[in-house]
């Protein structure tokens, strides 16, 4: 029998305002709300919510046959939460279904995975969480962002507890292989590796409405018969694409949503099931290890990284903000971290990329952005200041080992200070007159002070 | 062809574009170019081409003799050829003045009587037209145009003009009746229209109302740099950055963007110090607005360079920068680019369709002119970055490419 596997993508960056240098120490909200809102409204209203509210009357109508997975990045559910919040809504209605899995994935849609390691494990335990509190359920399988993998990466998901996980089937890494088999890491035999057919997914995702292509126009049966006609002994089918494929970049009136409507229909008349991924590793056994010594990705036609760190420019944006993780991590400031969060997203690095002087429509499509040095100038200017922010907190001539140290004193003294607080609370209530002793006390809470002043600080600076 | 300008003795970019678009059409091998120009110094580069001055060419028959003429300019002009132009004067010009050869005095540059130099030109093109043995005519600027015209009446073949720029260029609209009579009357009588960019085509279709099928573009290129440039040491006195404008401070120029720019970025670092290199009516105007905005002790003006200082000003500094209002094409970028400059350019500037690894900004706008300049002196991934890739792009921008476009337009005129 063969399995059909869906995974949809749904990731939206917190675009940055134009920020220019002058701006550097003195405005501190980098992104550009206006654009973010329009984008996301949009999408939500042309894509993810009619494209739910399909998957939820197929779910019902086929039994609970339709199986489907999704991947939302972390910072676009915060945008979702902030700018379409029904959508949040739609989402946990199909959760709740128990015929949608969500994966796991970067909270920031970072490149972490090949940056910083401790960065990668902490927003993938943020992410987790995230969607645990929204939906209720913990992610079990895991993609990367952009569908970035290596064996190298295996062993930090392995060791994450993930025991599934998905990446691209490069032609570069296959050779010969099928993608339609499950594999298992070369390092880690327990790690089950799910590979996108590449040729069907793209199908959908990219020719469905060209006119020009040999195979328009491509209907539900058409397609279902192209994976039925597939050898016998390759067992699954992964579709892996961009959410938005459903009504924005595939247009509604391309017919898009009418072609998965009938998808399910065809597809079970045809014996063949949908799985979710996790689903898909349980039941399927892995035909043999696959080893990727380098990371690969999904994009353009080297699916390799260097849409994203291909030029000196992005890799001198991606080491200057990976200079100061540590830093950061060691901060409380929620607004800090959270943007030290956004500044992470990957599409800030495409827009910097200059394969779009020769391949350019893609990339123009996303950036918005002139060129990508624009990019660059302004995500750098952005950068400064928050390392300014950053250097504000803890100056860098402390170096980290000695700050964490002072950190944990401080630590260890608010631990002592609360215990000798409630001391203090017993001691008075058991007798008035011992009410001294609580002088001491206070005057070992001034650390406490100078290590949180800019909590407050930064509160009323967020804009809504 | 028609010329005004030929290195070495040239006044503009007029001059460098005619010597790298015959010397790249040069190399194909079987193309002879006869160029003319109003008046030759004898020290032009003729290996490639053959230069024929209107100022040797004869419209008054006179006897000389040989060795007079061997004498008067054997060092670059044979005798036999004024022989066989004097052999060609078509009509009688003897109420003009001429000098003890018959031949009009030409001074080679824009003189006040620049119509009048013009018109002698015309002439002169009737009797070289008439000796001379070739397939097409081919006019570089207005001032030419009416020669091109001239030479194909009299011998039928197809005139193609070359603009390297309009009058709405140089005047920013306020536009001279009579040269854009000559200009209009070029193109009308033009078999086919070569534009030096997209955005000079533009003017010509939609101002001079030329049809859009005879006018194509070919983008201008640059010479590749010669040993004697490349050896010039920069000079470097201070740890200070240095950004560069070099070029005539005219309106067309757009220097006063500059001079605001410079201003924002020297509030937020004091690292930077900016060059005006270059003279023009606007000059004195610059000065007092950097004076004005307190920046005078960061802001230089060293004047008009020629030259090698050209290439040490350019080589000494970190960014380069052409805030053009309006620009047909504009050379100057390219050549810093060569020299490993990064370079800022304008938007409305004809190079900028052809340039990738430059920072484009509109001209008015002074913020994204500052942005650009901090982030070059600031991050050093992007000087790094758009030094070398800027090099190596303007390394592959060559005029044997632009020649053989020019080679393309010519078949097609001629029917091949």
């Amino acid at each position: 029998m063969k399995t059909i596997c869906f995974y949809f993508q749904i990731h939206q960056p917190f675009r940055l305002k134009r920020y220019r240098f002058f701006d550097i120490g003195e405005d501190h909200y980098y992104y550009d709300d206006f654009t973010n809102e329009q984008i996301m409204q949009r999408v939500a209203a042309s894509s993810f919510l009619p494209a739910n509210e399909l998957l939820l009357e197929l779910i019902k109508a086929h039994g609970g046959k339709l199986r489907v997975a999704f991947s939302i990045s972390g910072v676009a559910l915060d945008q979702l939460e902030q700018y379409a919040p029904e959508v949040i809504e739609s989402f946990q209605a199909l959760a709740k279904t128990g015929c949608v899995e969500l994966l796991a994935e970067t909270y920031a849609h970072s490149l972490s995975s090949v940056m910083d390691e401790d960065e990668f494990r902490l927003q993938v335990k943020q992410q987790q969480k995230h969607i645990e509190r929204l939906f209720g359920v913990k992610p079990k399988a895991f993609r990367n962002t952009e569908l970035i993998y290596s064996d190298e990466i295996g062993d930090i998901i392995y060791s994450l507890g993930f025991k599934t996980v998905i990446t691209d089937g490069a032609k570069a890494v296959l050779g010969w292989k099928s993608p339609n088999f499950v594999y298992q890491s070369a390092t880690n035999p327990n790690l089950k590796i799910l590979l996108k057919n590449n040729k069907l997914s793209d199908d959908v995702a990219f020719r469905f409405s060209n006119y020009d292509w040999s195979e328009y126009p491509l209907t539900a049966d058409k397609f279902i018969d192209w994976i039925a006609r597939t050898p016998d002994n390759e067992q699954v089918v992964n579709l892996f694409m961009n959410y938005e494929t459903f009504g924005n970049l595939q247009p509604r009136e391309s017919g898009i949503f009418e072609f998965l409507r009938a998808l399910p229909t065809f597809a079970l008349k045809q014996g063949i099931e949908f799985l979710t991924p996790s689903e898909v590793a349980l039941k399927l056994k892995a035909v043999g290890p696959i080893s990727m010594p380098n990371p690969i990705s999904w994009a353009d036609e080297e699916n390799d990284l260097s849409s994203w760190m291909g030029n000196d420019l992005q890799r001198e944006a991606l080491n200057k903000l990976y200079s100061v993780s540590e830093r950061v991590r060691l901060c409380k400031d929620h607004r800090l971290r959270q943007d030290w969060n956004y500044l992470q997203t990957s599409d800030h690095f495409f827009y910097m990329s200059t394969k779009q002087f020769t391949d350019g429509g893609l990339y123009k499509y996303f950036s918005p952005y002139d060129s990508p040095f624009d990019a660059f100038t302004n995500y750098m200017n952005v950068l400064s200041d928050f390392m300014e922010r950053v250097e504000a907190q803890y100056p860098s001539t402390v170096d980290n080992e000695e700050l964490n140290s002072l950190l944990t004193t401080i630590e260890n003294q608010e631990k002592t200070i609360a215990s000798l607080e409630k001391e203090v609370r017993q001691l008075r209530r058991s007798g008035g007159k011992t009410a001294k002793a609580a002088k001491p006390a206070k005057a070992a809470a001034k650390p406490k002070a100078v290590a949180k002043p800019a909590k407050a600080a930064a509160k009323p600076a967020k804009k809504k | 062809m028609f010329g005004w300008e030929f290195p070495p003795h040239i006044l503009g970019g007029l001059g460098t574009a005619s010597f790298g678009l015959t010397r790249g059409m040069a190399l194909q091998p079987d193309m002879d170019i006869t160029f003319v120009i109003p008046k030759p110094h004898g020290d032009e580069d003729q290996s490639f081409l053959k230069i024929i001055g209107a100022c040797n060419t004869p419209v008054v028959w006179r006897d000389i003799d040989w060795d007079t003429l061997e004498k008067r300019f054997g060092s670059y002009m044979s005798p036999q050829q004024y022989y066989d132009l004097r052999s060609h004067i078509y009509a009688d010009f003897r109420y003009l003045y001429t000098n003890d050869l018959g031949c009009i005095e030409f001074s080679g540059r824009y003189p006040d009587n620049l119509l009048e130099e013009i018109n002698n030109y015309s002439i002169c093109a009737g009797v070289i037209a008439r000796t001379e043995e070739f397939d097409i005519i081919h006019s570089h600027d207005w001032l030419t145009y009416p020669a091109g015209i001239h030479a194909k009446s009299v011998t039928g073949k197809p005139l193609v003009i070359h603009v390297h720029a309009t009058d709405f260029d140089r005047s920013r609209g306020n536009v001279n009746p009579d040269v854009y009579r000559i200009e209009k009357d070029g193109m009308d009588n033009a078999d086919h229209i070569i534009c030096v960019s997209n955005l000079t085509r533009n003017t010509v279709i939609n101002n001079y109302h030329q049809d859009p099928a005879k006018v194509s573009t070919v983008h201008n290129a640059v010479e590749p740099v010669s040993r004697e440039i490349e050896e010039i040491e920069p000079i470097r006195h201070t740890q200070q950055k240095i950004v560069t404008f070099l070029g005539r401070i005219t309106m067309q120029k757009g220097p006063e963007y500059f001079v605001e720019a410079a201003y924002r970025v020297l509030q937020k670092t004091d690292k930077v110090r900016f060059v005006m290199a270059g003279s023009g009516d606007m000059m004195d105007a610059m000065i007092r607005l950097a004076a004005k905005r307190g920046i005078a002790d960061k802001f230089h003006f060293p004047g008009f360079q020629k030259g090698k200082q050209v290439y040490t000003m350019l080589k000494s500094s970190d960014v380069y920068i052409m805030p053009s209002v309006s620009e047909p094409f504009g050379i100057s970028p390219l050549e810093a680019m060569q020299v490993g400059v990064p370079s800022i350019i304008s938007k409305q500037s004809g190079c900028a369709e052809i340039l990738d690894n430059v920072i484009k900004t509109d001209y008015w706008d002074i913020d994204a002119i500052a942005d650009a300049i901090y982030s070059i002196v600031t991050y050093p991934a992007m000087y790094k970055y758009l030094r070398e890739q800027g090099k190596a792009e303007v390394d592959e921008i060559k005029w044997e490419y632009a020649g053989q476009k020019v080679r393309k337009i010519y078949d097609q005129v001629l029917g091949r």
